[in-house]
């Protein structure tokens, strides 16, 4: 049904027909600068208390240095050319970024419609979808402080790593894409859950089958079928990959950096619109 | 006195969750430059129906219109002419007032060469100029209250959504949010409708208030109206609401929403 305009006026006070999108392209760039102005609101939270960043890097330390170290004498994991510690270390990076992806996105969402932040985003005329990948690239940034800490260590540790600066840059990008990914899926589990308590549940019950589910620490080539399977449908496996062949000189990657990277957008893709979808049940 | 020029309506507007009604056919009709203000007990309905009207909740059956513009149909539209303050605590503690006040500037896409103007002007208008700077986190419940109040007009809306403004507030922060709701209709003409469940809170501010209870609007009209039909001598908007609802009077606060109240309570105190 055609809905009558509006004949209210108010002065000069605001424009009086809104701003329409005139297309596509207007369209896709009011997704693109409102998503950067939320992902500036979340890079702002971080920059007034970065002692976040630093309580994040306990646990990779504590693969790498504890559960790696241990694993690479035993030598049961067969990772052809290279140690166990450099196999795990890109491993360790995805699933650290995937923790603080999972434990950041949904929890945020929780807490700030409980005070009523939510609300307002909501109320302003700012596309859904911006609202989630805004919130998903600064959940993104946060995480790159991971690459500081896993590289850190990794190196202390002895493992050899391609350092070239467009490498780096290629790591960045894929933790970026991995992180926003998670983050979203994280913000859809929000939006369900809707209580802190619930989504700690179904966080715990997903965030641990995800990583083992995954070519982390152990290779494809280990598992069985029916593991094999469910590996090859998760994000987690291709961002390891592409992961553990720029990182690693030693390494190459089992399905092509390429493929790697079209599946994690694809899944970007699909998760925004489902959580789009998702994210104003969260108001009510 | 105000413009006669109809800026909200509504017509049989209901909402229901599951076998329960919270807004039950709802009519109401708010002018121009007014101050409306939604009366009732807690849990009577009056934030449903605020969300309702802002966009944030569908309405099960009948409809709503912002100047003009159909709340379902047309919500983008509508969400450009509105300000909304929740009834919750929506300023993010941890970033500062003005960077709170910044990022709904650039979220409602206010020009860069107006948004510094806009925000300093936000600021003076609140008397928060001397603390802008400062976390949010660190501010007193009243100076929050006023935060949320500048984000919500940065835009300059055409009309302003307050849910229970006042809640948790100490009467001297209270008076100054009535202070500058009065100023923010004298200034600039903007619509306010607000809910509340402090009755000398809808006597000294509303033009027009609408009791309601259970959902459903029992009386609406203006506060020395609705006072003058009860033929009492000096009888108070009190008297009033207990006329109407009388014993009808019944709460249907959840405990979840309890705890979200004394919750604010507790964080703007």
């Amino acid at each position: 049904m055609k809905q009558p305009k509006s004949d209210i006026t108010s002065g000069d006070w605001v424009e009086l027909h809104p701003r329409k999108r005139k297309n596509f392209v207007g369209a896709i760039a009011e997704l693109v600068s409102k998503t950067l102005v939320i992902a500036e609101l979340e890079i702002r939270k971080l920059l007034h208390d970065p002692t976040d960043v630093l309580v994040r890097g306990v646990q990779p330390a504590l693969w790498l240095l504890i559960f790696g170290q241990v694993w690479t004498r035993t030598q049961a994991i067969p990772t052809e050319n290279l140690s166990y510690l450099e196999f795990m270390t890109p491993g360790i990076l995805a699933q650290s970024v995937l923790f603080v992806a999972i434990f950041t996105g949904g929890m945020t969402l929780i807490w700030e419609r409980d005070l009523g932040i939510v609300h307002k985003f909501l109320a302003s005329p700012v596309p859904r979808t911006a609202i989630v990948l805004g919130k998903a690239l600064g959940c993104g940034v946060r995480c790159l402080s991971q690459i500081a800490i896993v590289y850190s260590l990794a190196l202390l540790l002895g493992v050899q790593l391609y350092l070239h600066p467009l490498a780096i840059l290629q790591v960045v990008a894929i933790v970026l894409l991995g992180a926003v990914n998670f983050c979203i899926f994280s913000l859809i589990i929000g939006c369900v859950a809707k209580s802190r308590d619930r989504f700690t549940g179904i966080g715990q019950l997903i965030t641990m089958p995800l990583f083992f589910a995954s070519n982390a620490i152990y290779p494809l080539s280990l598992m069985p079928n029916w593991l094999q399977i469910i590996s090859s449908i998760n994000p987690l496996t291709y961002e390891v990959d592409a992961l553990r062949s720029i990182m690693l000189p030693k390494s190459s990657s089992l399905y092509g950096f390429g493929l790697d990277c079209t599946i994690l957008l694809s899944t970007l893709i699909i998760l925004t619109i489902i959580c789009g979808r998702l994210y104003p049940r969260v108001a009510t | 006195m105000y413009p006669q020029s109809v800026i909200l309506e509504t017509q049989q507007l209901t909402r229901c969750f599951g076998k329960f009604t919270a807004v039950d056919a709802v009519n109401i009709c708010v002018h121009m430059g007014e101050v409306f203000g939604l009366l009732g007990p807690n849990g009577a309905g009056k934030s449903t129906a605020i969300k309702m009207l802002t966009t944030l909740l569908p309405p099960t059956a009948g409809r709503a219109t912002i100047a003009g513009y159909d709340v379902t149909h047309q919500s983008d539209a509508v969400r450009r002419i509105i300000g909304y303050v929740p009834q919750a605590l929506s300023a993010d503690g941890s970033l500062t007032g003005y960077e709170n006040l910044l990022i709904f500037a650039k979220l409602y896409g206010i020009p860069r060469s107006q948004r510094e103007q806009r925000i300093r002007e936000a600021l003076a208008f609140m008397d928060l100029q001397a603390v802008a700077d400062r976390l949010v986190r660190n501010y007193s419940g009243g100076m929050i209250r006023k935060l949320e109040i500048a984000q919500s007009i940065l835009h300059q809306p055409q009309i302003l959504f307050l849910d229970e403004p006042t809640v948790g507030l100490d009467p001297v922060a209270r008076h100054q949010v009535w202070n500058l709701m009065q100023q923010l209709v004298k200034d600039y003409g903007t619509t306010i409708i607000l809910t509340t469940h402090f009755l000398e809170e809808a006597d000294s501010l509303c033009d027009t208030v609408a009791i309601v209870n259970r959902g459903q609007v029992i009386a609406t009209g203006a506060p020395a109206k609705l006072k003058a039909t009860l033929n009492q001598p000096n009888a108070t908007l009190n008297d009033v609401f207990i006329t109407y609802i009388g014993k009808k009077l019944e709460s249907k606060i959840s405990y979840h929403e309890t705890a979200k109240i004394r919750h604010n309570i507790r964080r703007l105190g």
